[in-house]
Order: C-alpha cells, then sequence, then structure tokens
C-alpha cells in the first residue's frame, strides 16, 4: 500500500473526516435508542437520559400486538429468505456458466423489473390477491417479496460465480456429477459470501419493506411491523416513547443478520458489482 | 474436459470473450422440430435453472404489468370497478378510453413539475451519494489503525431497517423539539422548519435518502478500489504522477464497470424510492417533495375516490421514463466499449 509517507497534517485530516463521517452515520439510530429509555413525557429532551426507564418497552410488548407483528414479520422474511437464496443461486449460477437461447433477454428481464414502480403493479397486485384469497396472508408478502429481491441478488450472483473458476466445475464434471451436482456440491460452498450478502439483502428488503405491506395487510394481527410501527406515530397520535422502543426492537434482528454478513460484504459486493 | 461437450457446459463460458449471443451453436439448416429437440437436450439444465425466477416474474410482474397497462386506458375508479359488498356482487362497469388519461396527465402541469423535482431529487441523490460514497470509500483503502471500525460504523446505517431510520430522522427533525433546531438554537440560531417548509423539505428529504444509500455506494466502490492492482499506482509514482493524477487516470478508469452499475441501479432505486418520502413528509408540504412514484400511490390509495386508471398512467409513464433512460445509459456504456 501506498501511505508510507502520510504526513501528520494528512493523517489529522484523514481521521477528522472519518470520525465526523462516522459520527453522522451512527448518531441518527443511536439517537433512537437513547429516546428509547427515556420517560413518555421527555421524549424530546435533549438530555442524555436522566433517569433510564425500560416504560416504553414494556409497554410495547406487554400492552401492544408488538409480539404479533414481529412473528408476521419473522415468518415471512424467513421464508423469503430462504426461498430468494436459493432461487438466486441457481439463476445467477445458469447465467454465468451456460450460454443458452433466452439468456440476454433473462438479463434485461432482471434489469427491467428493478424499474417498476410501486405505482403500477400494486392495484393489479391487490386485486390479484384478493382474487386468490390471499390478502391478510403472509403467501401474498412472501411471493412479492421474492419479485423484489430475487432480480437483484441473482444479478450479484452471477457476477460471484464469474469469480469461481470454471476448472472447478469442470473437474466435477469429470468424476461424473451432472450439472446440479456439480453446483451443489462444488460450486455452492465456494460461493458462501455471495450468498450470505444475498441472504442480507432478501432479509433487509423484506424486513423493511412498507408499500406493500401496508397495502396488503389489514386488521391488528396481521401486520407486519413496517406497518405496525405506522400505527404509533400517524396524524392523530404521536407515541414517540412507544415508538422507539419498538424501533430499536426490529433493528436488532436486522443488526444480528448484518453482522452474520458483513465480513462477506465487500467480498460478495464486489464480485456482483464488478462483473455484471 | 472431454472433447464431446457435455450437455450444457461451455468450456470457455467463464472466458470474457464467449459472451457471444446464445442459441447460434446450432447449424442453420437443421430442420425446426430437431433444433427444437437439441435444444431441449443441450440447454434443460440452464433452463431447470432459471424457471422459478421465470415463473414468478412472469406471474407475479408479468401478469399485474399487462393489467396495469390495460386500467390505464380505462376509466376505472374506486366506484365502478368490480367488488363485493356484503353479499353483493357488483360487476365492473368501467370501459376504455383510449389514451385519453395519458393525454390529460401530459396536458397537466402537476406533472411536469413532479417530473422536474422527481429528476432534480434523483439526480442530487445519486451524484451527492456516489461522490461521498467515493471519497470515503478511497479514504479506507489505505492501511491505518481504526479501519476495520470505521468501515462498521460508516455501513451501520444498512443494518437498520429503512423505515426505522427514517422515523428516527423525523425524531430529529422535528420543528418545535428536535435535536437540530435545539443544537442550533444553543447556537442562537432561529428554528429551522426542516419538514413544513417547501425548499427546507425537499433538502431534508435528499439528506435521509443520502445518508441512507451511501453505505451500498461505499461497499461497492470499496470493492472495486480493492480489484485495482497496486502494481499499477507504484508504477505510476514511479513515473511521478501526482496524487490526483494517479486518482483521475488509475482509480476512475479501475472503478468504471462497478460505478457504472451502481450508479444505473441506484438511480432507478432513487427514482422508484417510495419509503423516505411517503414516511418522512407523505409528499408534503402541500406536494412539494412528492415524488412520481408516491403522487401515484396517492392517486390510488389516499385520495377518495380511488382513481385506478390515473394511477396505472402514472405508472406506466413512470416505466417508460426509466426504460428509456436504461437504454440510453447502456447505449453509451457500449460506445465506450463496454459490453454486457
Amino acid at each position: 500500500m501506498r501511505d508510507q509517507r502520510r504526513g501528520p497534517l494528512a493523517s489529522v485530516g484523514l481521521h477528522t473526516t472519518l470520525v465526523i463521517a462516522s459520527a453522522v452515520a451512527v448518531f441518527p439510530p443511536l439517537w433512537l435508542v437513547v429516546t428509547s429509555f427515556k420517560p413518555k413525557s421527555e421524549a424530546f429532551s435533549t438530555d442524555v437520559v436522566k433517569d433510564p426507564t425500560l416504560r416504553n418497552y414494556q409497554h410495547v410488548l406487554g400492552d401492544t400486538e408488538f409480539l404479533t407483528w414481529f412473528g408476521n414479520s419473522l415468518f415471512i422474511v424467513v421464508i423469503t429468505t430462504l426461498l430468494g437464496v436459493f432461487v438466486a443461486a441457481t439463476t445467477g449460477y445458469a447465467v454465468s456458466r451456460f450460454r443458452f437461447p433466452g439468456m440476454r433477454p433473462l438479463m434485461w428481464l432482471l434489469l427491467i423489473t428493478q424499474m417498476f414502480p410501486v405505482a403500477i403493479l400494486i392495484v393489479p397486485l391487490y386485486n390479484i390477491m384478493s382474487t386468490l384469497g390471499w390478502l391478510n396472508q403472509p403467501i401474498s408478502l412472501i411471493v412479492t417479496y421474492l419479485t423484489v429481491a430475487v432480480p437483484f441478488c441473482a444479478w450479484m450472483m452471477k457476477g460471484f460465480f464469474d469469480t469461481i473458476p470454471v476448472e472447478i466445475d469442470e473437474s466435477g464434471r469429470v468424476d461424473g456429477l451432472n450439472p446440479f451436482g456439480t453446483f451443489w456440491r462444488l460450486v455452492v460452498p465456494l460461493a458462501k459470501p455471495g450468498l450470505a450478502v444475498t441472504a442480507f439483502y432478501t432479509f433487509i428488503t423484506a424486513w423493511a419493506e412498507v408499500a406493500y405491506a401496508s397495502a396488503f395487510m389489514t386488521g391488528e394481527e396481521n401486520l407486519t411491523l413496517a406497518a405496525g410501527l405506522q400505527t404509533f406515530v400517524n396524524q392523530y397520535t404521536s407515541d414517540w416513547g412507544s415508538m422507539t422502543a419498538a424501533a430499536v426492537m426490529i433493528a436488532i434482528p436486522a443488526a444480528l443478520v448484518f453482522s452474520w454478513a458483513q465480513r462477506h460484504l465487500v467480498a460478495g459486493l464486489t464480485a456482483g458489482a464488478t462483473k455484471s | 474436459m472431454a472433447v464431446d461437450t457435455s450437455p450444457a457446459m461451455d468450456p470457455a463460458a467463464g472466458a470474457k470473450g464467449a459472451r457471444g449471443r446464445g442459441g447460434r451453436v446450432h447449424k442453420p439448416g437443421t430442420p425446426p422440430p430437431r433444433r427444437i429437440r437439441n435444444a431441449l437436450a443441450r440447454h434443460w439444465y440452464a433452463w431447470a435453472m432459471v424457471a422459478p425466477v421465470v415463473l414468478v416474474i412472469g406471474l407475479i410482474i408479468g401478469y399485474p404489468l399487462v393489467r396495469g397497462v390495460y386500467l390505464s386506458l380505462t376509466d376505472a375508479n374506486e366506484a365502478n370497478v368490480e367488488r363485493t359488498i356484503g353479499i353483493n356482487h357488483i360487476p365492473a362497469t368501467y370501459k376504455t378510453v383510449g389514451l385519453d388519461n395519458f393525454r390529460a396527465i401530459l396536458k397537466d402541469q402537476v406533472f411536469w413539475d413532479r417530473l422536474s423535482w422527481t429528476v432534480t431529487w434523483t439526480v442530487s441523490c445519486v451524484a451527492l451519494t456516489f461522490a461521498i460514497g467515493l471519497g470515503l470509500a478511497v479514504l479506507l483503502n489505505r492501511r491505518f489503525a481504526g479501519r476495520t471500525l470505521y468501515r462498521s460504523l460508516l455501513i451501520l446505517p444498512w443494518a437498520v431497517p429503512a423505515f426505522v431510520s427514517v422515523f428516527a430522522w423525523r425524531l430529529l427533525y422535528n420543528e418545535k423539539n428536535g435535536i437540530l433546531n435545539k443544537v442550533l438554537h444553543g447556537g442562537g440560531i432561529d428554528a429551522v422548519p426542516w419538514l413544513n417548509d417547501p425548499t427546507m423539505a425537499k433538502v431534508s428529504v435528499i439528506a435521509v435518502n443520502i445518508w441512507l444509500g451511501v453505505p451500498f455506494m461505499l461497499v461497492a466502490l470499496l470493492g472495486g478500489l480493492q480489484s485495482i492492482p497496486g502494481e499499477l499506482y507504484e508504477a505510476a509514482e514511479m513515473d511521478g504522477a501526482s496524487p490526483w493524477q494517479r486518482f483521475r487516470h488509475i482509480t476512475l478508469p479501475g472503478l468504471r464497470s462497478v460505478s457504472s452499475t451502481v450508479i444505473l441501479l441506484s438511480t432507478i432505486w432513487t427514482f422508484n424510492m417510495f419509503p423516505v418520502i411517503f414516511l418522512l413528509t407523505r409528499g408534503g408540504p402541500g406536494d412539494s417533495t412528492e415524488i412520481l412514484v408516491t403522487y401515484a400511490y396517492r392517486l390510488s390509495f389516499v385520495n377518495s375516490p380511488r382513481d385506478f386508471a390515473g394511477a396505472s398512467a402514472w405508472g406506466v409513464l413512470i416505466l417508460l421514463i426509466l426504460m428509456l433512460f436504461a437504454v440510453i445509459y447502456r447505449r453509451s456504456l457500449r460506445k465506450q466499449g463496454e459490453v454486457w
């Protein structure tokens, strides 16, 4: 690396910039955490907690449907992530390794689905879901989220598979594995970083989706977290205490998945971005 | 690898040079039925692997799209679509009106106002996010104490679900009691109506979107930087190139393929960014922060009576704009020699 001759001034500049940037990055969520421990009446005081309280957490967990929403979200997201990673991986692999008729249109399709505004799909989708009797059912959101997350993930996985030498596949074939066997036994284990990023991306997409969740799910007990959180702070009420406590608890699973995937993020995304 | 090419595997598939169009391997003279059988034998592995995606996309995006386009040509609204009230089933009574919806929208100043703000929003968000992400990535690409810590802190916003972050920002932006104004007050500055003044609200939503977008840019660009061989920099330094020259002639070209992808994707994402605006300002004050997507959503889910036809027509226009953009963008990349 080329930094041996950095002067003290450059060093100070480097660290100052990074400290400021990190502070900006960390402050809003941190403030949320701080606020969640304040008594309701002081939600907006600028002091760092004077007398910390768990009242907000108790209230959210005990007196609201929060746990139900949490369960709903968790169920939807776990299924979406499992299916999404699997489908994105097979697609990415096929596009990376095989030249087949329909491949270029497929690549275009994957890109174009990124462009679909919620606005054009949501009304017809709502109608379909209602015809199928899927409104208020987790499956409606699972299927919808798959279409949101899988195209990008497949693109990313393609780039990732491109970086795995073809010789590995060839050796598998020589040993008598068919393409599915090669994929499953040899390539998937090597692609763990890519899979981790895909899982993380699918998870966060589904965990944080707002528009479809608000439109498809009604009735307190069917809401997901994204829709449920809005009930704390809307036009009529603003219960910032409950909101912040709930927000912190919503962020925890995401943070856990994130810290698990984090060391793979750079490697995974690089491969996806540089090669696609 | 054996010489008789096994059904689906192209030995040169991984090599860059082999990215030709698929399906050109068959001899042109082969009669069609046999060609289909051959293609099946050769490609069924690949087709089996992509089938789930094609199915899901076809059913859940293809059909709604067709239906959305169809609705945009009708006068469907809440009052005349098919619906069931109690035990009564009321059939649809809307009719097709051709391109009337589009004509009406394009004649309306509202569309052009929303379009110009959406473009401003997209360009400023993407440009600033990219610039900040690149700057931080370059800083983090050196070796120094605390690098890993900085990196974790800087990508933290990504770990927080976007709607949670948006609520956190609403807490900060609160006009009477938010911490931003409290801090400004401490410095003797009057409260800033972050979300209640049309101009400030625009600045505020852009700031939040940048805050949300930087981690993705940072990680992608950092990865790109790490794939540039260090020898290039050493050679350039030997030749006496200044830091700026090295940045211009090594870093930027080295990042070309990463940046072209992330810029394309984040442009599309930002153009369609629903939650930030919807949750932060609901498009307000007035409709000053309403982008095309949130406006279309408002037509079909917030306004009364719900205007399904109008919302679909807006959706079709949004899609057309984005596709036009993607085609032009891809074409300009291809002209620079980037093949995809």
